[in-house]
């Protein structure tokens, strides 16, 4: 009896003990964006004078961020990755649920070893080919030409989204096809009445892992592009806003922050959907 | 959500039995059933094409292609079979680079599993609805884009403006030469590696905890079991095939990485910090060395393939366990 109170208070500690430890790892998680935050809301002089503590900002401006909005070159790398981003995501949806639906549902002759593949192929880094991809893309006269990351960010994405969806899809019950083929459904009918809109939520997982490799990804234009028209958003930020020995701090940070508001909006509105993505390459298929 | 998806599968269901039933009819039956299955796998391979032109196209034949090229000398004119590797390995600055992948991969790894793993069991002690919250904060740094976040490092780490140095100065502890110095530069890498990676590593192990049973925990409290005993014998087993696979996982992805280095410090000091991928793209891209380039790259190959098998090996193993 005596030991019930001290037993509950002992939880009670051990819950604040850990808020505290996870409290403690939130300010090293969240230090670098917070102080991007700050420092874009600081003028040049600002930063450039150096008096106390750099985490305070004693004159707030947006002057940064209206500067990159208005800025022509900023708004072209915008629109290029919006661009890029959109048909990626399109294609890559388009040939990772046609071939998921393929192989979770119709085996074929190696359709067990094309889904081994498949996965295999999701663990290939953008970093280990660029350099052939370099030559392939001169060879189509793509280099410089920002198209060309819509025919090689598939690659990037397309496996794990094939993957997800396999998951999603060998989870939906036979019984349920077996009924609707019998009732003379096509397989078309099938994929688009029944598997699609039953498995939408890890077809929003699967968009959501496409957009962010086609949004972040910096090897690849950074490899093949050069000129500002061409640019998308990282790379413009790394290459546009750092030039010699000036760098405008504030605006680099601003550029940064923008650029990064993309994936934590989708983020913040579609939490659970990209943690079911992120999780489901253990957890399924 | 379970229930949900059941309710819109037999809704859906619904729909198709309602809109095809007029066709059942005229469906032919005997012979048809063998036309049937080979419509059946023809238009399964019809529907992997893309696929499979992706694949090969675009990840096969430039592997491929980068075996060859990385046999051919500097202009590309004349093959030199394994010379370029063999140039390579006798470099010392080559075998720095393998050095310092191994350090950076195998000690980023390390930190990130033994941090998520922290994580995970701190967030799964704390209720439901605020470990939303901490979830969702702490996941943040994998969300943010490598290269932008990567970016507010450097400004961090920045020589004369550093706003950690002057944290440290505040304390009363001198300046460190964040990327300036080799030891330090190391560091700075690995951290910011780390930072990146770890809520990776936390959101897989808490997803893997709440798929243990609570009542192998029960059963264990009452045989009087510790909380090292518990973790010993029931969450270590229990996970076991997730943090394999999260760690392997990790290991290939942190071996090929290149935005943190190549943006943090390009390699620098002295081209201490390079490794692979930022070496690849310096000689192959920066220099023009196409085939030096890609026998760079190619050194990741092994390493990589025996990671990438070893996770199908675990995958399969685990969709086999939840399936039995």
């Amino acid at each position: 009896m005596s030991s019930r109170p001290s037993l509950r208070s002992e939880r009670r500690w051990a819950l604040w003990g850990s808020y505290a430890a996870l409290a403690l790892f939130a300010v090293f998680f969240l230090t670098p964006p917070v102080y991007m935050l700050i420092t874009s809301l600081k003028t040049s002089a600002e930063i450039g004078g150096q008096a106390g503590s750099p985490w305070v900002v004693r004159h707030p401006t947006l002057q940064n961020y209206l500067d990159l909005i208005g800025n022509p070159h900023f708004r072209v790398f915008f629109f290029n990755s919006l661009k890029v981003t959109l048909c990626v995501v399109a294609v890559s949806m388009a040939i990772s649920v046609l071939a998921a639906f393929s192989l979770a549902r119709m085996k074929f002759w190696g359709s067990g070893v094309l889904a081994a593949g498949v996965f295999l192929t999701y663990l290939v880094p953008d970093s280990l080919l660029f350099i052939p991809l370099f030559q392939i893309i001169g060879k189509l006269g793509l280099t410089n030409n920002v198209w060309c990351l819509v025919l090689l960010f598939p690659t990037l994405a397309v496996p794990f989204c094939t993957w997800i969806m396999i998951g999603y899809f060998a989870s939906i019950p036979k019984e349920l096809d077996e009924a609707a083929l019998i009732d003379g459904a096509s397989w078309m009918q099938l994929l688009f009445r029944i598997f699609i809109p039953v498995a939408l939520p890890g077809i929003i997982a699967a968009t959501i892992f496409a957009f962010t490799i086609s949004w972040g990804t910096l090897l690849y234009p950074l490899a093949y592009l050069y000129s500002s028209d061409q640019m998308v958003l990282t790379v413009g930020i790394l290459t546009e806003l750092i030039r010699g020995d000036v760098f405008e701090w504030g605006r680099i940070m601003a550029g940064s922050l923008l650029a990064a508001m993309p994936p934590v909006l989708i983020y913040v509105f579609l939490m659970d959907y990209y943690i079911a993505g992120l999780t489901a390459g253990a957890t399924k298929g | 959500m379970e229930e949900r998806r059941v309710a819109e599968t037999l809704r859906a269901a619904g729909a198709v039995a309602a809109s095809s039933a007029p066709w059942s009819r005229m469906s032919p039956r005997g012979g048809g059933l063998r036309r049937f299955a080979r419509r059946r796998s023809s238009v399964a391979v019809l529907l992997c094409l893309p696929l499979l032109a992706l694949i090969g196209g675009l990840v096969l034949y430039p592997a491929l292609y980068a075996v060859w090229l990385a046999m051919l000398n500097k202009h590309m004119t004349r093959f030199v079979g394994l010379g370029n590797f063999l140039f390579l390995l006798h470099r010392p600055a080559f075998q720095a680079v393998i050095l310092q992948s191994v350090i950076f991969a195998v000690s980023a790894v390390v930190f990130k599993a033994l941090i998520g793993f922290l994580l995970a069991h701190l967030l799964h002690a704390v209720p439901g609805r605020s470990q939303r919250v901490w979830r969702g904060l702490l996941l943040l740094p994998w969300v943010i884009p490598l290269a932008m976040s990567t970016l507010g490092w450097w400004w961090l780490f920045d020589p004369s403006y550093s706003a950690f140095n002057w944290v440290l100065n505040v304390f009363g502890v001198p300046s460190v030469p964040g990327l300036g110095a080799t030891w330090w530069a190391r560091f700075s890498v690995i951290l910011v590696n780390v930072w990146y990676g770890a809520p990776f590593f936390m959101i897989m192990y808490l997803a893997a905890l709440k798929s243990v049973p609570e009542q192998l925990y029960e059963a264990a409290a009452i045989d009087g079991a510790g909380a090292w005993a518990r973790l010993r014998y029931i969450t270590l087993p229990m996970m076991r095939n997730i943090l394999s696979i999260t760690i392997l996982f990790s290991l290939i992805v942190t071996f090929a990485n290149f935005d943190i280095v190549r943006i943090l410090t390009a390699g620098g000091p002295q081209d201490q910090t390079h490794i692979f991928a930022t070496y690849a793209f310096v000689a192959g891209i920066q220099s023009g060395d196409i085939p030096l380039g890609a026998a760079i790259s190619l050194f990741m190959l092994p390493i990589l393939a025996l990671g990438a098998v070893f996770v199908l090996r675990g995958i399969t193993r685990r969709s086999a366990e939840q399936a039995g």
